[in-house]
């Protein structure tokens, strides 16, 4: 037993803490802290990262009969959602003071939310997973209508909570069908039941979760929700939405179909490469039409979370080091991308417009300079970073068997690339209209132009994240 | 110096990233300064890149000057020359300067303006330099960004279309490349140019949704690259995009994109498609004659009939590209050294033609024809100039433009009779367009008011036009300049092409006569 709560010490600690801190602002003068709260949430979050990061030699643990694993994946994916929680929570501190809605809960809901998605991560039991999942998302329902009174953020919560029940039905329904065919909700029983002639009944259970959790990841055709809610939620939900939720599902994705369904890698591939076609296709054609920049990053991350879908479809090691290549990258651009929309206003109102930012490049060069790079980057263009993840998914499809669907991917990214390309097209070649305000917060510009420099400076090496994915992919898959 | 090739390549990115950093403001002062950093920046890569000429060694055809380092997914950052690449790493340090100079009017936004063009170069220098698959692809799509942020930025009434039309047309042919790279990486398990340049691709043919594709592999690969350089070049029929983005890019902006840009087609051809695919080659060889002889017969056409001077200029850019894939899948000794030699002939003469336009654009800000007429009367000196690169445009023996269209039509013909044929009524075209437009634009009495006080050239355009006549007329009167340097590295070329395609057809017999 005491082994057992060793291995999820972190989240433990994340746990204890968030009640702890939870009394104390109830206790104490409520919203008056929450600003504290925040920072504290936050450097706790870095905290957790730089342990669990430190401690990646430690091999590979499990807990509780199977049911959680610490493994080199998990701790690589949680080291990278602990820290894009953060950066994210930290950006959007001062825009949700100003607008009046930064309550203590806010950071507490989010660490929650982050020990959902650990769990997710770590899970090793269809009940483990669901758990996370579940403490994941009912944290995420609450945030995003955190402003009470506004009908839109109010609606977004209620849409993703519908939703989201409907795909945890989905979910649980391909558990059940699951643990009915193999008569265990253990990973570790699952592949063995798989082995060989897989029951077909197994194989539907396997769709059904698939399908559960493509709600999470926001892949085509289970993505309505994802426009309407990134919009009508308040910005800074937005960028936490876009971020370490979308890498904890899509690691538990990969977590699911090597760890349980390993055995059929040809029965999900099919699955997976569909998804990641018509989130690809879908994510380009359909962010063409939009002028909210949030609806527009919402699409992009549908389009986004297809490629990252494409490497994992490989059913290979390389396939899911790419895959963790590719979300760390797209965390590292979101982030500063988000940066850059929390800090759009005009008279203390926040904008979303694109248009909005004509000739935005005249005002802030630099700025504008550091959001080239990443609209850019998020474009798939040559020498960004964007571009090597492109790399990694695509080598890992064609190697996979699947040079179909790398052909299809890269004609996707030209389609995407009108969009980002829309967005440059005002910010350089438009015409002065209004102002726009964006310099009120030295720490989103400085996420920003962080952001924008590992974009640009991470074609060296890459920080070394190439040989930790890898070593994560690994561990995954035998 | 160890790495020469890293240290000319990157002179003008630090100029740039000092422009960025460290100039600030707008008045005058400072966008002398910006004006002033380029210029020193670019001629000093012009010189340093001399340095390449010196110690080259044209006896030698493998690469030169090599330098190597570990990077990402098993990609190496390799750089070398080799007697195919050289010249156009010097073609592009030598028009720099130039179209710096070029550009000394602008006025609005130069910091950037410079900077643009600073980044512009040393992403070109590293396509001519690369040695290694992906490393080539990086500097060859990233040539997008500054491109069409020139052309939008600077350009001029329909700059928006233009540019957006130039990069997704562009990104579009390149990522089917990318693909097929990624292919060549699974299939040799290396990057390296060196080495997949003696890899041998596998050639036998197989049936894919029905289609019986002769070549295998090696034709599906050499499509993908084709779908790339084909609009890179650019050739007919995907070159609708290169009128719209010369029209509307500024002249610094056209002088680059012809005299460099669309090198990078050409020179793509002759580092991949063709030595690492002969077999592709092969079989696609009469494609790709044919839509060069088409290209040149229709282009010049189409150029006959252009109100505006850009435009039929860049028509007849187009016409010139024919030649150069023509003499190139022509796959001999004359028609590779022809589509080298008219490349780098065509980068100083195109170049030169877009700067004559310049001239009369900046005093009259029109591009139309009979905007014009007469200004020979107001313009001697600017006269001469037009007519000398008109006829060196034209193909006149003595100028450079005259040896590489000849050595394509030796090269060809040699091949394809019927294609040299029709390609040769493509000088005849060429001139009629070109006298045309010489005619009416220059001679004539002046009639029209607004030219009645039209300047002739200032010292800076006439010092501009300097090297490229002298360079023009020294090609045209000793090739060997470039055909040296070129000779070798092509001989070497061609054996090994000859010999891959024999062995494939050998075994290709065998397995005919097994069945």
């Amino acid at each position: 037993m005491q082994a057992d709560l060793n291995v999820i010490l972190p989240e433990i600690v994340i746990s204890v803490y968030a009640i702890a801190a939870l009394l104390f602002g109830a206790y104490t003068g409520k919203d008056k802290m929450a600003g504290m709260l925040v920072w504290l949430t936050a450097a706790l979050f870095a905290v957790m990262a730089l342990w669990i990061g430190a401690s990646s030699g430690g091999g590979t643990r499990t807990a509780f009969d199977g049911m959680f694993n610490d493994d080199g994946f998990a701790r690589f994916a949680k080291v990278t959602i602990l820290l894009s929680a953060g950066a994210v929570l930290v950006l959007g501190q001062e825009y949700m003071a100003r607008r009046d809605i930064l309550r203590f809960e806010y950071p507490l809901l989010v660490a929650l939310a982050v020990v959902g998605m650990m769990v997710m991560v770590s899970a090793g039991d269809l009940m483990a997973l669901y758990m996370g999942l579940e403490l994941q998302s009912l944290a995420l329902y609450v945030v995003a209508s955190l402003r009470r009174d506004s009908a839109k953020s109010t609606e977004a919560g209620l849409k993703y909570f519908v939703l989201g029940a409907l795909s945890s039905g989905l979910l649980l329904y391909g558990a059940s069908l699951t643990y009915g065919y193999a008569g265990t909700t253990l990973f570790s029983g699952i592949i063995d039941a798989a082995d060989g002639q897989a029951p077909i009944g197994l194989l539907l259970g396997l769709v059904f979760v698939l399908a559960g959790l493509a709600f999470k990841i926001s892949a085509v055709p289970f993505h309505m929700w994802t426009p309407d809610v990134y919009e009508g939620a308040p910005t800074p939900i937005t960028a936490f939405f876009a971020t370490a939720p979308k890498v904890a599902a899509m690691a538990l994705v990969a977590r699911v179909v090597h760890d349980a369904f390993g055995e059929v890698v040809g029965d999900w591939q099919q699955v997976l490469a569909v998804l990641s076609l018509l989130s690809m296709f879908l994510g380009g054609i359909a962010a063409i039409g939009q002028t909210d920049i949030k609806r527009l990053m919402a699409y992009s991350s549908i389009a986004h979370m297809g490629y990252a879908l494409m490497g994992l479809a490989a059913g290979t090691v390389f396939g899911v080091q790419a895959m963790l290549i590719y979300m760390a990258i797209y965390v590292t651009m979101n982030v500063g991308t988000f940066a850059f929309i929390l800090s759009m206003e005009r008279d203390g109102q926040p904008v979303t417009d694109i248009r909005a930012l004509n000739m935005y490049s005249k005002a802030q060069p630099g700025r504008a300079l550091a959001m080239l790079i990443l609209l850019f980057s998020l474009a798939g263009v040559p020498p960004l970073l964007g571009f090597f993840g492109k790399l990694y998914v695509l080598r890992a499809a064609y190697e996979g068997g699947l040079a179909w669907l790398a052909v299809a991917g890269v004609i996707a990214s030209v389609i995407g690339a009108f969009y980002y390309l829309r967005i440059v097209f005002y910010m350089y070649f438009g015409e002065e209209g209004e102002t726009l305000e964006t310099g009120r917060s030295p720490v989103q510009w400085a996420f920003l132009m962080a952001s924008a420099a590992v974009m640009l400076l991470g074609i060296v090496n890459m920080f070394g994240v190439e040989t930790m994915a890898q070593a994560a992919a690994a561990t995954l898959v035998n | 110096m160890d790495n020469l090739l890293s240290i000319v390549t990157f002179i003008p990115a630090v100029a740039a990233a000092i422009l960025a950093i460290f100039l600030r403001g707008e008045d005058e002062a400072a966008q002398k300064n910006a004006k002033w950093v380029a210029m020193i920046a670019t001629t000093l890569t012009f010189l340093v890149s001399l340095f390449i000429l010196f110690d080259f060694d044209p006896s030698n055809t493998g690469f030169q000057f090599v330098e190597e380092q570990d990077w990402l997914l098993g990609l190496k950052y390799k750089m070398g020359v080799d007697g195919i690449s050289v010249l156009f790493v010097l073609l592009t340090t030598f028009m720099m300067p130039l179209t710096i100079a070029a550009s000394w009017n602008v006025k609005t936004r130069v910091k950037e303006y410079m900077i643009a063009f600073l980044i512009l170069e040393t992403l070109m220098l590293g396509v001519f330099m690369a040695l290694d698959l992906v490393l080539f692809y990086l500097f060859f799509e990233a040539g997008l960004i500054p491109m069409f942020l020139i052309i939008g930025i600077w350009g001029g009434a329909a700059r928006i279309y233009a540019s957006f039309k130039f990069f997704l047309y562009t990104f579009l042919g390149s990522v089917l490349m990318l693909v097929a790279m990624v292919a060549m990486f699974s299939d040799a398990g290396t990057t390296d140019i060196p080495s997949l340049l003696r890899h041998e691709f596998a050639s036998d043919s197989f049936s894919l949704l029905g289609i019986h594709i002769v070549g295998g592999m090696q034709t599906l690969m050499f499509l993908a690259f084709f779908a790339s350089f084909a609009v890179k070049m650019p050739m007919w029929p995907v070159h609708t995009w290169l009128p719209d983005a010369h029209v509307q890019a500024p002249t610094a902006g056209s002088v680059v994109l012809a005299a460099i840009l669309l090198k990078m087609g050409g020179y793509g051809f002759l580092r991949f498609s063709l030595p690492m695919f002969p077999v592709g080659s092969e079989v696609l060889t009469p494609l790709v004659l044919w839509m060069s002889a088409i290209a040149i017969v229709y282009t010049s056409l189409v150029a006959l009939a252009q109100e505006d001077m850009k435009k039929l200029i860049a028509y007849s850019s187009v016409a010139h590209m024919g030649y150069v894939t023509m003499g190139i899948f022509a796959a001999n000794q004359q028609g590779l050294d022809g589509a080298i030699f008219q490349m780098i002939s065509h980068g100083f003469i195109s170049g030169a033609l877009f700067l004559c336009v310049g001239v009369i654009y900046d005093r009259m800000h029109t591009r139309e024809i009979d905007a014009y007429g007469g200004l020979v009367n107001r313009m001697p000196a600017y006269a001469l100039i037009f007519m000398f690169f008109t006829m060196a445009n034209v193909g006149l023996p003595g100028t450079s433009g005259f040896i590489g269209e000849f050595l394509t039509l030796v090269g060809v013909f040699q091949v394809n009779t019927w294609v040299a044929a029709v390609a040769t009524t493509g000088v005849i075209l060429s001139a009629a367009y070109a006298l045309w437009l010489y005619r009416r634009v220059v001679f004539g009495d002046l009639i029209k008011e607004s030219l009645r006080t039209i300047t002739d050239m200032t010292k800076r355009e006439r010092a501009i036009f300097a090297p490229l006549v002298v360079m023009t007329l020294l090609l045209g009167v000793y090739p060997r300049l470039v055909t040296d340097i070129t000779g070798p590295s092509v001989e070497a070329l061609i054996s090994n092409v000859e010999t891959a395609q024999a062995v494939a057809q050998a075994s290709s017999q065998v397995a005919v006569a097994d069945h």
